[in-house]
């Protein structure tokens, strides 16, 4: 090993280095400069976002441990990113909640903590590699759950998405074990020839799969969303829909499809009653919340039943479908979640019905709340209509036409409650509207990125055509 | 190829005054902003016309054959798998060309029109926005090369319509009517999108020229014939995916029984109503069969064309039937749109493929065609009588040929051109659907040929009652002839309604591409019966309404429970409110509600009001709702578990 082949885990290194840099800034700043750390870690950050989408090589270290393909390295990329427009809106609330209280430096060495455990995760090539990362990715989170101290309903999801994760880790751990009781190997590669699917290997499989359907947040495994969402400071239950979700997709995807091919038979009939129960169950809890938190953890869970349905497929398009999806998805709910955040930190307001008439006094502001949500929706042309139509595609692959149709319902019946925060916004009037507000410039960019991304990839298509050259990881 | 190199312009044109509009709509004030709109959309009409020159006239006949021009923008805009590509491109043939002159004639009509109608309306130039809106999107899918392209401008119409059907947010029925408009036609859209899919993966394409090719439809053909095809209750998958698009025309086509969001979507200003609801959107189902007929035609033994026969002569039938009772004008011709729209289906269904064959197929682009032209002009004259006497409902209408000249006398123009009257445009196309339909079934013909009479009952009830009957006190108040922007649309169309029906369609669009010779026979008992036919039903009308009379009541009590029951449209609306509401809420979705209300947002309400102290929160968490949660995730693990150890 020499510092050439070091550089296969560059995003990782960066990570670290401006962890301890801002732990550095963190001692050496005095009290009254300590604003300065915001500006340093979105600089740092924003380095290492830019730093994230230069190509890199394929490799792998420490024997088989941790390996790199375009795939990974370019979707670590787009979670970087997604980081970086989370970390934009989330200025604001620092400034605000955290600085009185000397947390600055904390949150963003928290935050990028749990990148690193999903960078290291999604690298895996062993169980040891991705049970560290997958712990190392969600103790900084649900610390940052809690962080509100003083704000009870933030510490009562803290505390159970602790206990809740702990569980789904001890149940994800067992599963390993019996893995590899049956298959005498941790490393995947060995692990991929060694299946010969007894019962016991089976059920460990499942066990895994029941441990990241946890952070995947599926039915019946997602009775902690709604609260933690709810609970939770707005911004991290931003990263929680998407980033943490996204990075857990990802490692579902490759388990599924490379290492755990021969298992297909099985997965394939537990992944489509998953995705059956995750989009109604999803569809339906959402449909009368009132709470925008909750409503958007609910529609969350059901967006998750969705991209079970490429999972089904197992072939590139499945791939494509996926990350692309994803992509979309980071875009919509990052902008969604935004706009909740900017008018609850500016309001305190989180109902539907607070929202009545927000298009007399904050146009702008509606216009990016209905964009994102008929992205979610999958009304075209915004983007997320094109994430929508590959995971159908997807799934026709390989024939799945009942599960579609009952998809498509799904999708038909979320419209309703999607329009129904766009109804309140803008057809909507109200004695007491949020009154006029200017969002600060951070969030502006971020709105304005979120915006572009989702009404410039549905009809660009480079950015799908340049997923599909990289899908092939077969 | 390069003689249509503009033709991205026509689209593109009301898609830059949209976003102009949209984002100046604060700054600009009234008039500007409509003759922004109307400028724009003349320059659209124009190019349209020209293109129906050059391709019709010039360059389209090739050896006897209108040849398809596909002009591409973008080739392999979106790869799925290596065969399966999608492309960005605008598709030029015979029926894409009769739809843009339809979409930019009526378009343009309207925008005229609402120079006056909307004035002093607060959102007149959000009004322009939106129309210009809906015009690209309708250009947009009538221009599109593939299926994927023609889903993504259905959906954007769907978009526009509900921004144009909910104008007047104010109203309550109005932003209700929008939601219903938008929720069904996405229900219906949603089966149409699954057809998209399993066309696409059996046929590996999803370009419309690839589709129709003989190539195409005789490799399917063999995999049926030889089952090579998966089948479902007899039908091979690929029929079923010709009816599951078939479906999502019937939403935007207003075909029972998805018909529900028409009437409602009346609520929407009356120019949106002639442009979306008579002549552009509810086509467009229509349209959607004939862009895919020969697949349609050739697969199955045209199983799936049947159905579109059947449904199209139900919902004629049915629509008129509802059309005799209505009181509120708008609502009048919504239901006869249906019915119209019942009939162009009901043709297509019938027609054949090769020549003279074909004639169904024509028939029902030709009806397409006039019907926008005399459609709109009637809702437009509609709009003309509201505006002029504030109200939708018969009863306060009634001698207003007095003070409304120009619109009674286009009214009656329109009225004897959709009751099939010579000369007017809506005699010749539904005479060559009705002899169509006589050589296929006379049964279906027998239906069409009742429709055509109770057709000329309704219009000709509208009619009489609106401009004669009772001579109605209208107070300090008198009605007035519409201004100069709005007379102007409606006598253009009222000229278009005159000359349309001498256009030699047959010439220019049939099955086939390749132009045949077709012309009514005067001598033709058929001719003769349907015109008699049209005839006694203006007779019946003129006598039971021309003047005021009891008739009307008396009839009305005869039918007895028949006139109520079609009063109310059957009970239709009645009864998804059942399913949806007693039947789906109260079993599905109240269940669901009630578990969340009472287990986990009553825990969440208990947790509030029982501890402000964090430690005790924390200590009544740890004993109480964590367990469950903790339960709940354990028995999936091991229900999980059980089911494969069970199943394997």
């Amino acid at each position: 090993m020499n510092l050439d082949s070091l550089m296969l885990m560059r995003d990782e290194l960066v990570l670290t280095v401006i962890i301890l840099l801002l732990l550095v800034a963190e001692i050496l700043l005095s009290s009254k400069n300590k604003k300065y750390i915001i500006q340093l870690g979105l600089v740092l950050f924003g380095i290492y976002t830019f730093l994230a989408f230069l190509p890199n090589k394929t490799g792998e270290l420490f024997g088989g441990s941790y390996n790199t393909y375009p795939l990974v390295h370019y979707f670590k990329a787009i979670l970087a990113f997604g980081v970086f427009m989370i970390l934009l809106q989330s200025v604001t609330w620092i400034k605000e909640k955290l600085l009185p209280y000397d947390f600055t430096a904390e949150f963003f060495i928290l935050i990028f903590s749990s990148l690193i455990g999903l960078n290291f995760m999604m690298s895996a090539g062993d169980f040891l590699m991705f049970y560290l990362g997958l712990e190392l990715s969600t103790m900084p989170i649900i610390a940052l759950t809690a962080f509100e101290f003083w704000n009870h309903r933030s510490v009562e999801a803290g505390v159970k998405y602790v206990m809740l994760a702990s569980i789904s880790s001890a149940i994800l751990l067992f599963g390993v074990s019996l893995v590899y009781a049956t298959a005498g190997s941790i490393n995947f590669d060995v692990i991929k020839g060694a299946l010969h699917l007894p019962l016991l290997e089976i059920i460990g499989l499942i066990m895994i799969f029941i441990g990241i359907g946890f952070k995947i947040s599926l039915v019946p495994f997602h009775f902690w969303a709604a609260d933690v969402y709810e609970g939770a400071p707005t911004v991290i239950s931003n990263y929680l829909s998407v980033i943490s979700k996204g990075g857990a997709v990802y490692v579902l995807m490759t388990l599924l499809f490379i290492t755990f091919t021969a298992f297909q038979k099985e997965w394939n009939w537990i992944m489509y009653g998953t995705a059956i129960l995750t989009m109604v169950v999803g569809n339906l809890f959402a449909l009368r919340q009132q709470n925008m938190k909750r409503f958007l953890a609910f529609s969350s869970i059901a967006q998750a039943g969705f991209i079970l349905l490429a999972m089904l497929s197992n072939n590139e398009l499945g791939v494509k479908a996926i990350i692309y999806f994803l992509l979309i998805y980071i875009f919509s709910n990052v902008a969604a979640f935004g706009v909740v955040h900017v008018i609850s930190l500016k309001t305190g307001k989180e109902n539907i019905d607070d929202y009545n008439g927000l298009y007399l006094s904050n146009p702008k502001l509606s216009l990016v709340l209905m964009i994102a949500l008929f992205s979610l929706a999958g009304i075209p042309p915004v983007a997320g209509f094109f994430a929508k139509f590959f995971l159908y595609a997807a799934a026709a692959s390989k024939g799945y036409y009942v599960l579609i149709f009952i998809a498509v319902l799904n999708v038909t019946i979320s419209l309703y409650y999607y329009l129904l925060p766009v109804r309140a916004a803008f057809l909507r009037r109200s004695e007491h509207p949020i009154p006029y507000f200017r969002s600060d410039n951070y969030s502006r960019l971020a709105f304005i990125i979120a915006m572009a991304g989702l009404l410039a990839l549905g009809l660009y298509s480079g950015v799908f055509e340049f997923i599909s050259n990289i899908s092939n990881i077969f | 190829m390069s003689e249509f190199s503009y033709i991205y312009l026509i689209p593109l044109i009301p898609l830059l005054t949209f976003l102009f509009l949209g984002f100046t709509a604060k700054k600009i004030k009234e008039p500007v902003s409509g003759y922004i709109g109307t400028a724009g959309l003349l320059a659209v009409f124009g190019l349209s016309l020209y293109t129906a020159y050059q391709y019709f006239f010039v360059s389209g006949l090739v050896n006897g054959k209108y040849e398809p021009v596909k002009i591409m923008i973008r080739e392999g805009w979106v790869h799925f798998t290596d065969k399966l590509a999608i492309d960005l491109g605008i598709l030029v043939d015979p029926i894409s060309v009769m739809m843009l002159v339809v979409v930019s004639t009526i378009s343009l009509m309207v925008h005229i029109y609402s120079l006056g109608y909307m004035h002093g309306d607060s959102g007149f130039s959000r009004f322009y926005a939106y129309l210009s809106l809906f015009t690209f999107s309708m250009l947009g899918l009538v221009m599109s090369s593939n299926l994927f392209m023609i889903y993504i401008f259905w959906e954007l119409v769907g978009v526009s319509s509900f921004l144009l059907i909910g104008f007047y947010f104010e109203k309550p029925s109005a932003v209700a009517a929008s939601k219903k408009a938008f929720i069904v036609t996405r229900f219906a859209d949603m089966f149409f999108l699954i057809g998209i899919l399993m066309v696409g993966y059996f046929a590996q394409s999803f370009d419309f020229e690839t589709l129709n090719s003989p190539a195409t439809y005789q490799t399917i053909q063999g995999w049926i014939a030889n089952h090579q095809i998966f089948s479902f209750m007899g039908l091979s998958i690929f029929t079923w995916a010709l009816i599951l698009i078939y479906i999502g025309g019937m939403g935007k086509s207003a075909m029972f029984p998805l018909h529900i969001w028409l009437p409602d979507a009346m609520e929407g200003p009356t120019p949106v109503s002639a442009l979306i609801h008579a002549a552009t959107m509810v086509v467009a189902g229509v349209f959607l069969v004939a862009r895919l007929y020969p697949l349609y035609y050739h697969i199955d033994g045209a199983f799936a064309l049947r159905v579109v026969a059947v449904v199209g002569a139900f919902s004629a039938l049915f629509a008129a039937i509802i059309a005799l009772t209505q009181e509120d004008i708008k609502r009048v011709l919504a239901f006869s749109t249906m019915s119209q729209i019942g009939y162009m289906m009901m043709a297509l269904g019938v027609s054949g493929f090769e020549g003279h064959e074909g004639l169904g197929y024509m028939a029902s682009m030709f009806h397409l065609f006039t019907h926008a032209m005399f459609k709109a002009l009637l809702f437009l004259t509609a709009g003309a009588i509201i505006h002029a006497v504030h109200s939708n409902f018969m009863k306060d209408m009634g001698g207003l040929n007095k003070y409304m000249p120009v619109s009674s006398i286009v009214f009656l123009i329109a009225a004897l051109a959709i009751s099939g009257i010579p000369p007017f445009a809506g005699f010749f196309s539904k005479d060559e659907i009705l002899a169509a339909a006589f050589e296929y079934n006379k049964f279906i013909w027998f239906i069409g040929f009742i429709v055509a009479g109770m057709t000329a009952f309704y219009m000709f009830r509208l009619y009489f009652r609106i401009f004669f009957n009772k001579q109605t006190d209208y107070g300090d108040h008198k009605p007035h002839e519409a201004p100069f922007t709005m007379a102007f649309a409606l006598v253009f169309l009222g000229l278009m309604t005159i000359v349309a029906g001498f256009i030699p369609f047959s010439e220019l669009v049939s099955a086939d591409r390749m132009p045949f010779h077709s012309h009514i026979h005067w001598g033709d008992p058929l001719v003769i019966a349907s015109v008699l036919m049209a005839a006694s039903g203006i007779g019946l009308a003129a006598f039971m309404y021309y003047k005021p009379t009891d008739y009307p009541d008396k009839v009305s009590a005869a039918m007895g429970k028949a006139y109520v029951w079609t009063k109310n449209k059957f009970y239709i609306d009645e009864l998804y409110l059942f399913i949806t509401h007693k039947i789906i809420f109260d079993h599905v979705s109240k269940p669901i509600a009630w578990f969340d209300r009472n287990v986990i947002d009553g825990f969440m309400n208990l947790l509030g009001v029982t501890t402000e102290k964090l430690a005790e929160r924390i200590k009544f968490l740890q004993t109480g709702r964590m367990q469950d949660y903790a339960m709940y995730f354990v028995s999936g693990v091991i229900a999980i578990v059980m089911l494969v150890i069970y199943f394997r």
